[in-house]
């Protein structure tokens, strides 16, 4: 064979661009369905209304499903069915619940992808986040509550601690199949039966779960998903039969629910809203402290009650720190969320995009400076740019008021005392972070932060044996860990606590 | 003040004038959290990259491989089957480009230079009593002589990795700025053998040292050392490069050698150059990759990307 | 039988380490079990809680800042200070709660002894509720209890020194300072607390004793927003749903009333009532070189 031996020269690639072609994981896993009914008692059913709503995709707006609305005779048949379930389900060997936990945690494992693209597409977060972080996360807290159903005498509270009864619990749609794992594998585990309410436009991968329940053989009733938006959460609040709720949520309903449970013998335990600091010292490992500060707010486009909305950085690295942060957000890819590059996806919903826009707005009227990184938007759904507020005063609306969207706010400090003063000067409590090389000054400032969860040298990272929680406004009760079992036992000795 | 360069630092002169304020310079670097490197890493290495993409990708880490043979049995046969594979990476597709470069040890420049006379092709060598550069510095800059002596445009040196982990940054420094000079016209890669510098925080400092002292390139290992170039260890040299350029406008490059088998990893390298560094050092003069193997692995894919067939390696020549 | 006439006490509130009178100047009588005059005490306000409520504030960092093995000796402090006022307290308690001089001098002993019990635990409950959470990643992350701030407390109404200890002493251990109404009928014992109290080692501040009408003084403790947590516990048997409504309004922590007031008697099972007015703190740190 001839061959050619003449050379290819390297070309001239001046600043070439290298578009990522799409990459979008393939969508037909997840099968939907035209309608869901309630899960009570171990089957779907219809609701007592026939009422039903629509859930849509953030990220196109198209049309899903329609999903039974429940009224309050449907949370009653919900309750009724999981109080029946409580006496076998309780009467079940601590290490048999065990193994319905461990089933339910292996089926999520094998359908994992499933539920990850489900959940990228009701809920509108990047499926890099959902197939990394929701799904298996959430399998974790199911496969580490499990090992704890048999081992009850050794959560801190006495002997043989008793399981509450019915929990009653309302979670938010920034995370939802997480948040379903977190709320259902403790309160399983501890021996109690769930009524459990996912969000008005997150109910997919919840009711996806329902299938897990019934591949599981769990026995009927001892957990029910009921679908619906504000009016059905409240009616699993104040139903009579309710032992205990937990709430995971804005901070204005986490109050009307503890007002709600006022004078009542119900155990409550609420996880709300944040508005943390993010504390970025003079001698922080720079580059993954712009990791951190990216992490801490644009992580699931900001929809987090933990995220690191108000970066409180020392003024003599603020200009080096906010140009490295805005050279790092122009990196950032927001788009489809099937899509495997995608960083930032849709915004949850027309409402939520309302909210981050009003509250936006009012940050360039009270002078800050607003910034966004060139990205283009999608012509449908519901999007907004990555925004960074320089010069925000302390008293700022965005400084202090929880924005639940991708919007960060700088502020600067001289001093550590003033770091820790500012940082605490919020009526929240959530989380916190904290950057620097130096270990006694993290120590010291980790000591005076009053917050729940404290990062330093890292942000938002979550696991099962890891208690999270908030001071103050932020709620009260923990959930992960062997701290989380209290929030749905009665120990022999116990305290009357609300929580 | 700058983060980047702490003190007076922007008047590089000024910081490498005495050993304590060498010292001082390296040791005010920010540092490197491994737990959030390593995350940011793996995180770019999920980066899907298809299609067109895809293709342009390997298209240009083909023109980045300094195609290497650095063993102790290599012959003139040898570097010259591997000279036609560089100028040809594959004798049957014109569409496939050449590489780089191919790298030797000294005494075979002349059969490679010999061998890639008019290709445009770049003759590498290894220099400075390479790998482990155990040699009194006379002998260092006799060798890096011979080689441009033999027609070697790039000159890829070994640092003092003893004199660096003793704290003698002077005297690593030094023997950068002697071996600079006497590549003359040859571009210089400092081999900062990062599998044995053990932390990131000793990979930024080594990678400002040999920026500070004149190397066109840094260049992760010798590919002698295991762990040799791992993702995170590149990330923090395209950061040094990154913040070098930003304070000097100077744009220096990065090799990654040692490890690299697969198109696929390749490709994560090039996201990291990309998502890192930035656009501008996407080119064969800003980033390299020091492979022998992962030429090969790259035209498969690239046959895979050109027919949509898997290809096989009985159909890519072996060297 | 001596003619001297005794000193009569003048009863006071016990805020911010002094001892004022109500702002508002008013007192009410406080009869024995038998209907004696014993005393006017200080009838508190509203204004004497937001003065209460800003010296536990005020003292809350330093208290909770100083070391558990500190505040372990503070509290030891106290029933050391107590233990030379047996006789006392036990008149006292004979005169506010009618028992017979032998049941008193018990109630003494047991509050006695519930403050060496709580003292001893200064050091201790963090590492029986704390503790090193094994993650699945290169991460230190360790759990703490940490004390949640300002409390505000009902004290007991029946069990005027007893019940009283044992609902201060949880609360101060771990480093909350405390805003504490006390029994309406039988306020006098917790005035001599306070007493006892200031000449211990205790910082002014960190409890803060309000003579007075619970159900009056409550609602005001409920609802102020620089109070963290709320315990109702001197509430026993009645409705208060009111007062966590209040509570809400800040998302207080709130220890409901037990159904009926308890013995105080037993010492309890564990740190539980400690906790109850803790947070967990969570930290993390990446492990690296």
């Amino acid at each position: 064979m001839m061959t050619d031996t003449t050379t290819t020269p390297v070309p001239d690639l001046v600043t070439p661009s290298w578009d990522y072609a799409p990459a979008p994981e393939a969508r037909g896993i997840a099968t939907i369905r035209e309608h869901y009914g309630l899960f009570i008692g171990g089957e779907f059913v219809d609701p007592a209304s026939d009422a039903s709503f629509a859930t849509i995709s953030p990220s196109t707006e198209e049309h899903l499903a329609e999903v039974a609305l429940a009224d309050a005779t449907d949370v009653d048949r919900a309750v009724a069915a999981a109080r029946k379930a409580a006496k076998g389900w309780q009467k079940l060997s601590g290490a048999q619940r065990g193994k319905y936990l461990y089933r339910l945690a292996r089926l999520l494992q094998e359908r994992a992808r499933e539920f990850a693209v489900l959940e990228s597409i009701d809920n509108g977060k990047p499926i890099r986040e959902t197939r990394d972080g929701d799904v298996p996360t959430a399998a974790a807290f199911l496969f580490y509550h499990a090992g704890w159903a048999d081992k009850l005498d050794h959560a801190g509270l006495g002997p043989d601690p008793r399981p509450l009864g019915v929990a009653g619990q309302v979670i938010p749609w920034n995370f939802p199949l997480l948040m379903l794992s977190w709320k259902i594998a403790p309160a399983l585990a501890t021996g109690n039966t769930v009524v459990i309410k996912p969000a008005e436009t997150t109910p997919l991968t919840a009711l996806l779960f329902a299938e897990l329940c019934q591949q599981a053989d769990l026995p009927p009733g001892v957990v029910n998903i009921v679908t619906g938006a504000g009016e059905t959460g409240a009616a699993i609040v104040a139903h009579d039969d309710v032992d205990k709720v937990a709430f995971t949520g804005s901070t204005a309903v986490g109050k009307a629910i503890q007002r709600e449970l006022a004078g009542t013998r119900k155990r409550l335990t609420l996880e709300l809203g944040g508005k943390a600091a993010n504390i970025v010292y003079d001698d922080a490992p720079i580059d993954q402290a712009v990791e951190g500060i990216v992490d801490g707010i644009f992580f699931n486009q900001g929809h987090v009650c933990c995220a690191g909305s108000r970066l409180l950085v020392q003024e003599s690295i603020h200009d080096e720190v906010v140009d490295r942060l805005k050279a790092r957000l122009q990196t950032l890819r927001l788009g489809d969320p099937l899509d495997k590059n995608t960083d930032i996806g849709a915004i949850n919903s027309a409402q939520q995009l309302e909210r981050i826009t009003t509250l936006t707005d009012t940050g360039e009227a009270e002078g800050a400076e607003r910034w966004s990184p060139d990205c283009e938007l999608p012509d449908q759904g519901f999007w907004f740019r990555p925004t960074v507020f320089t010069n925000v005063a302390q008293a700022a609306r965005i400084a202090t008021e929880e924005i639940f969207g991708p919007v960060l706010s700088v502020l600067t400090f001289r001093t550590p005392d003033e770091a820790v003063a500012k940082a605490n000067n919020t009526a929240y409590g959530l989380s916190a972070g904290i950057w620097t090389d130096k270990g006694s000054r993290i120590l010291w400032t980790a000591d005076r932060l009053k917050a729940g969860v404290v990062w330093a040298n890292t942000f938002n990272r979550f696991d099962p044996t890891s208690p999270f929680g908030g001071y103050k406004e932020s709620g009260f009760g923990r959930e992960g860990g062997r701290h989380g079992l209290a929030a749905y036992l009665a120990a022999s000795d116990d305290v009357e606590v609300s929580r | 003040m700058s983060l980047v360069l702490p003190a007076d630092a922007g008047d590089l002169a000024e910081v490498t004038a005495s050993e304590t304020s060498l010292k001082r310079f390296l040791h005010g670097l920010p540092g490197v959290d491994q737990v959030g490197l390593e995350k940011r890493a793996a995180t770019l290495a999920t980066r899907s990259i298809k299609k067109d993409s895809k293709r342009w990708a390997l298209d240009l880490a083909i023109r980045m491989v300094d195609l290497t043979t650095l063993e102790g049995a290599d012959t003139p046969g040898k570097v010259r089957s591997l000279c036609a594979k560089a100028r040809r990476p594959d004798p049957r597709d014109p569409d496939v480009p050449s590489v780089a470069a191919v790298c030797v040890y000294p005494d075979l420049v002349a059969t490679a230079v010999e061998a890639l006379q008019g290709t445009g092709i770049h003759v590498a060598s290894v220099a400075t009593a390479f790998p482990s550069g155990r040699s009194s510095l006379d002998i260092k800059l006799t060798d890096t002589r011979d080689a441009v002596a033999a027609g070697a445009d790039e000159i890829d040196m070994v640092i003092d990795r003893g004199a660096f982990l003793s704290g003698r940054y002077g005297q690593v420094l030094e023997e950068i700025v002697a071996v600079k000079e006497a590549c003359g016209d040859a571009h210089l890669k400092v081999i900062l053998e990062t599998g044995e510098l053990a932390t990131y925080d000793n990979v930024r400092r080594a990678s400002w040292l040999a920026l500070a002292g004149g190397g066109d390139f840094i260049k992760t290992s010798t590919g002698k050392v295991s762990p040799a170039s791992t993702l995170p260890t590149t990330l923090v040299m395209l950061e040094a490069v990154r913040d070098f350029a930003a304070i000097t406008g100077d744009i220096r490059g990065v090799k990654s050698a040692g490890g690299i088998r697969t198109a696929k990893d390749a490709i994560r390298y090039l996201v990291l150059v990309h998502e890192i560094a930035g656009a501008d050092w996407l080119h064969p003069d800003r980033y390299r990759f020091g492979a022998s193997s992962l030429l090969n692995d790259l035209l498969m894919q690239w046959h895979k990307q050109a027919t949509g067939h898997y290809w096989t390696a009985d159909r890519v020549t072996m060297d | 039988m001596s003619d001297r006439l005794d000193v009569r006490r003048t009863a006071k509130l016990y805020l911010g380490g002094k001892f004022p009178r109500s702002e508002s100047g008013r007192t009410y009588e406080v009869e024995a079990a038998d209907g004696r005059f014993l005393a006017n005490a200080a009838l508190a306000s509203r204004k004497d809680v937001r003065d209460a409520v800003g010296a536990a504030r005020k003292a809350q960092p330093g208290w909770a800042g100083a070391t558990a093995y500190n505040r372990g000796q503070v509290l030891y402090r106290v029933a050391e200070m107590l233990e030379g006022r047996r006789v006392q307290f036990a008149h006292e308690l004979v005169d506010a709660e009618g028992c017979k001089p032998k049941e008193a001098a018990a109630q003494v002993d047991a509050a006695i002894d519930r403050w060496v019990w709580y003292a001893g635990w200064s050091d201790k409950f963090h590492q029986v509720d704390g503790g090193l959470n094994p993650v699945a990643g290169p991460y230190f992350n360790l759990s703490v209890p940490e004390p949640t701030g300002v409390v505000g407390a009902i004290a007991p109404q029946g069990s005027s020194l007893l019940g009283l200890v044992a609902v201060l002493a949880p609360i101060i251990v771990s480093g909350n300072t405390v805003v504490v109404v006390t029994s309406r009928e039988r306020p006098l014992p917790a005035v001599s607390l306070g007493e006892v109290l200031a000449t211990s080692d205790v910082p002014g501040g960190v409890v803060n004793i309000l003579t007075g009408d619970a159900e009056e003084l409550a609602p005001i403790l409920a609802g102020h927003l620089d109070v963290n947590a709320l315990d109702l516990t001197g509430c026993a048997g009645t409705d208060t749903t009111e007062l966590e409504v209040l509570a809400a309004e800040n998302v207080k922590r709130v220890v409901r009333p037990p159904a009926e007031e308890p013995s105080f008697e037993p010492v309890p099972a564990g740190p539980r009532r400690i906790l109850a007015f803790c947070e967990t703190k969570t930290v993390w740190h990446p492990k690296g070189t």
